[in-house]
């Protein structure tokens, strides 16, 4: 039964482990995965801790629904204190690790304390062991989990771990597991690193008993038909996640050296189709791969053809990776982004916040804010593809003063470079953006600025906004399962209804993340994907548990105060250009040059975005500053926090 | 005609998910140790192989089951076991050139694929079409024709290079 996985507290310090049920009212109340994540953080860090100190827990989980018969569950979700954003940490990622945990008994690890020499934490059928791991220390991503395999003799192990930037503490350090499922933002691998922690290995044989199996077994193909019958994860399943660089790059939504432009040039040189074929020739016409029980298949398998790590297997490269080392850095070379990819995939480190880091890097190269006595002689201008990825191996390694530097993260490292560096440091609450420009679609921009783990777009972007919908397919979407009667617009540059949307798409993503099931599988690119009204056959059916469409509202919606909760209690305030909900003055100072007619000259309106911000805490209930008024907390059964109950 | 479960590795995603169904259709429960089917993956180099019972006729699980528990289905021609009469001794499971049988700790019997009576759910569920249930005859045509075209390909690109 999904409901009888544990919770473990796992202290490294006194290397004590204490194991619980999770009582069936905190399930009603915060479900599971990122929102019961969102209550044991709120509750167990202490208020001002240090992110890399030994109080911050790291809580690693799966979802209520992992390992059931639900398609495409298998998302693992790690929250601590960010040591990057000072603030929430939090990420995401999939792969075969969270149905695993759930098999060998746990749905929650809270990992606390820090371990005096390196381990890893052995987790199998309803125990766990501490063990050494200095034999891996220094080891890449995908080595590590192998020798781990080889040292306990089990091929079929699935480990979280982290690669050498964890070790090193970069503050945007990820987490791994396979070959290239990283929980990537707020640098949670860094926080594994802090507490000398290098692995999380498990494996299990445990029954999750169904509450209605034949019915679980009928809806769950029913569920699978409607997800791969969207056109969207068609093609997802084709050319992965890149299938969407080409139309984003011609409307100019493509984030281009260090946020000057809004479209590359030469994109299609990089195009998911080149990529393609090269895929093509190196494994073969099938060369896709998916998450545990996934029909959309997204991630594409290649070898790299040429240069220094020709022959080398890894996945992807996502939209991030073209945008990290393609669009950013202005670099044009497929072999670039694959090699770029796979050095991040080993090293086990953000793709995205290294190729913001870089790209701003070069500009404050090309504006003379850096010089090459900073650099030590790598001549880090835009387009040096030599170069971008000689400071990935720098950052990773922290070798060389730039090296250092930006391994701590753009704030720490924009007063280190002083002058008006952090000007240029395109962020939100501390971490850089994703490679896309939201200079002329406001609810893309409101979503990055009040995400609740720094600029994020998995977080509440309404991404089918850029879709142009009927007014009554809009309402339709956003008016339920809480009725809305307000402004709605189709079009993607109005400001107009785009803060209720963001407010929708925060708890439909907050959901998610709760039950475990992947972003492809809900109204995120693909409008007719499954939300509220579907999910609660699929959690009866599989668990047993009765919510309405709106308890999942419900549900979501308390567990985001909890993380808004957090941050306030750890500094953030609304117009804090550091630790607040605001952009950089990019947005609002400097138009888009590129791009679709519509797009071009469009830059973010102060006034206007401000009202958004309004609108957005009134929607919540929270007032000017956005803080939750009592009468939310009261609303939403938070007035007693923190309550420790787990 | 007799349908035989065939496989195309090459076609696998590796997501493993008819080995949740299976083990939903058969036990109720969602574990891959239980399932009947099951994906053998070299994550290193991105290859996923399903592995299933092929039916022998020859079957030594039948042959070396010592209380005669394994038998052949006489309508859709599976190889299955008598729960009534497993005694649990794992013969079969060691000698099994597949690793095809399984063990269930639970019931503390063995347990195989039994073509879900003719509706194999790892077939249904399976987007890829990497396991297919096809009349035993179909087999050998498909793969001639697949083996044909790769051939004439090769063929062709040989001529060319000449």
């Amino acid at each position: 039964m999904a409901l009888d996985r544990k919770i473990a507290y796992i202290n490294l310090s006194t290397r004590e482990v204490e194991i619980k049920p999770i009582p069936l009212e905190m399930r009603k109340k915060f479900i599971g995965g990122r929102g019961m994540d969102a209550y044991l953080l709120y509750n167990h860090a202490p208020e001002g801790c240090d992110p890399l100190g030994p109080e911050n827990p790291l809580i690693v989980s799966g979802g209520l629904l992992t390992a059931t018969c639900a398609s495409a569950t298998a998302r693992t979700h790690v929250m601590a204190k960010s040591p990057l954003t000072n603030l929430l940490g939090s990420c995401n990622m999939g792969g075969f690790f969270a149905p695993e945990l759930a098999w060998s008994g746990f749905h929650h690890l809270v990992i606390t304390g820090k371990s005096d020499k390196p381990v890893y934490l052995w987790v199998h059928n309803g125990e766990i062991e501490i063990r050494d791991a200095e034999y891996l220390w220094g080891k890449n991503s995908t080595d590590t989990q192998w020798a781990i395999r080889d040292e306990l003799d089990d091929q079929e192990i699935k480990s979280m771990v982290i690669g050498q930037a964890g070790e090193n503490q970069v503050t945007y350090a990820c987490v791994m597991t396979g070959i290239k499922n990283a929980g990537g933002r707020t640098g949670m691998g860094c926080v594994m690193g802090s507490k000398n922690l290098k692995a999380v290995a498990v494996r299990g044989t445990m029954d999750v008993k169904i509450a209605h199996p034949m019915d679980a077994l009928e809806h769950n193909k029913k569920f699978i038909d409607q997800i791969t019958s969207a056109k969207v994860n068609q093609i997802q399943g084709a050319l992965g996640t890149p299938f969407i660089w080409g139309a984003t790059n011609c409307w100019g939504g493509v984030r281009t050296r260090n946020f000057q432009y809004n479209q590359m040039e030469y994109a299609d040189e990089i195009e998911p189709e080149a990529i393609d074929d090269i895929a093509t020739e190196t494994i073969g016409p099938h060369h896709m791969t998916g998450c545990f029980g996934c029909q959309v298949h997204c991630r594409a398998q290649y070898k790299i053809q040429s240069g220094l790590y020709a022959g080398k297997y890894d996945e992807g490269p996502e939209y991030t990776s073209l945008g990290a080392f393609g669009a950013e850095p202005d670099c044009k070379s497929a072999e670039t982004v694959l090699t770029g990819n796979h050095l991040v995939n080993q090293y086990g480190v953000d793709n995205l916040e290294i190729g913001s880091m870089i790209a701003w890097a070069m500009e404050l190269y090309e504006l003379g804010i850096l010089t090459q006595k900073e650099t030590e002689g790598i001549d880090l201008r835009f387009g040096n593809d030599e170069a971008l990825l000689q400071m990935v191996h720098n950052i990773c390694t922290r070798t060389g003063w730039l090296g250092n530097v930006l391994a701590d993260g753009g704030i720490p490292a924009a007063e280190k470079i002083g002058k008006n560096a952090f000007d240029y440091l395109i962020q939100v609450k501390g971490m850089n953006n994703l490679h896309s420009d939201e200079r002329a679609t406001p609810g893309l921009a409101l979503n990055i600025a009040t995400a609740s783990r720094g600029s994020d777009h998995l977080r509440s972007r309404p991404a089918i906004d850029l879709y142009h919908l009927p007014e009554p397919v809009l309402r339709k979407i956003y008016g339920s399962p809480v009725p809305y009667d307000g402004p709605l617009s189709s079009e993607h540059t109005e400001y107009i209804g785009k803060s209720w949307q963001v407010f929708w798409q925060e708890n439909v993503y907050m959901a998610v993340d709760c039950l475990g099931i992947c972003k492809y599988h809900t109204v995120f690119l693909g409008a007719t994907l499954p939300n509220f009204e579907d999910w609660p056959k699929v959690i009866y059916y599989n668990t047993g548990l009765e919510f309405t469409p709106k308890e999942i509202w419900d549900a979501a919606e308390r567990c985001n105060n909890l993380e808004r909760l957090f941050n306030l209690r750890e500094g953030l305030t609304r117009n804090d250009p550091k630790k607040g909900d605001t952009l950089n003055h990019r947005y609002f100072d400097e138009p888009c040059r590129r791009g679709a007619p519509d797009v071009i000259g469009k830059k973010i309106d102060r006034d206007k975005f401000n009202v958004m911000i309004d609108e957005f805490y009134d929607h919540h209930g929270w007032d000017k500053e956005g803080v939750p008024t009592s009468e939310t907390l009261q609303r939403l059964g938070l007035e007693n926090e923190p309550t420790r109950l787990l | 005609m007799e349908k035989f479960l065939t496989v195309d590795a090459d076609k696998c995603t590796g997501c493993r998910l008819c080995e949740q169904v299976c083990s939903v259709m058969h036990e109720g429960v969602s574990n891959p140790a239980k399932s009947r089917i099951q994906v053998v993956k070299w994550e290193q180099e991105g290859v996923y192989i399903p592995v299933i019972c092929k039916q022998c006729e020859d079957a030594p699980c039948m042959n070396v089951c010592p209380v005669r528990a394994i038998s052949r289905d006489p309508d859709f021609g599976f190889m299955k076991v008598d729960q009534e009469v497993c005694i649990g001794c794992r013969s079969c499971v060691g000698i099994c050139p597949f690793g095809a049988m399984g063990y269930n700790p639970t019931t503390r019997q063995v347990f195989k694929c039994d073509l879900c009576g003719g509706d194999p759910q790892c077939v249904r569920f399976c987007e890829v079409n990497a396991v297919e249930f096809v009349p035993v005859d179909r087999v050998s045509t498909q793969k001639k024709r697949r083996g044909a075209a790769r051939q004439s390909a090769a063929e062709r690109q040989a001529t060319a290079l000449g």
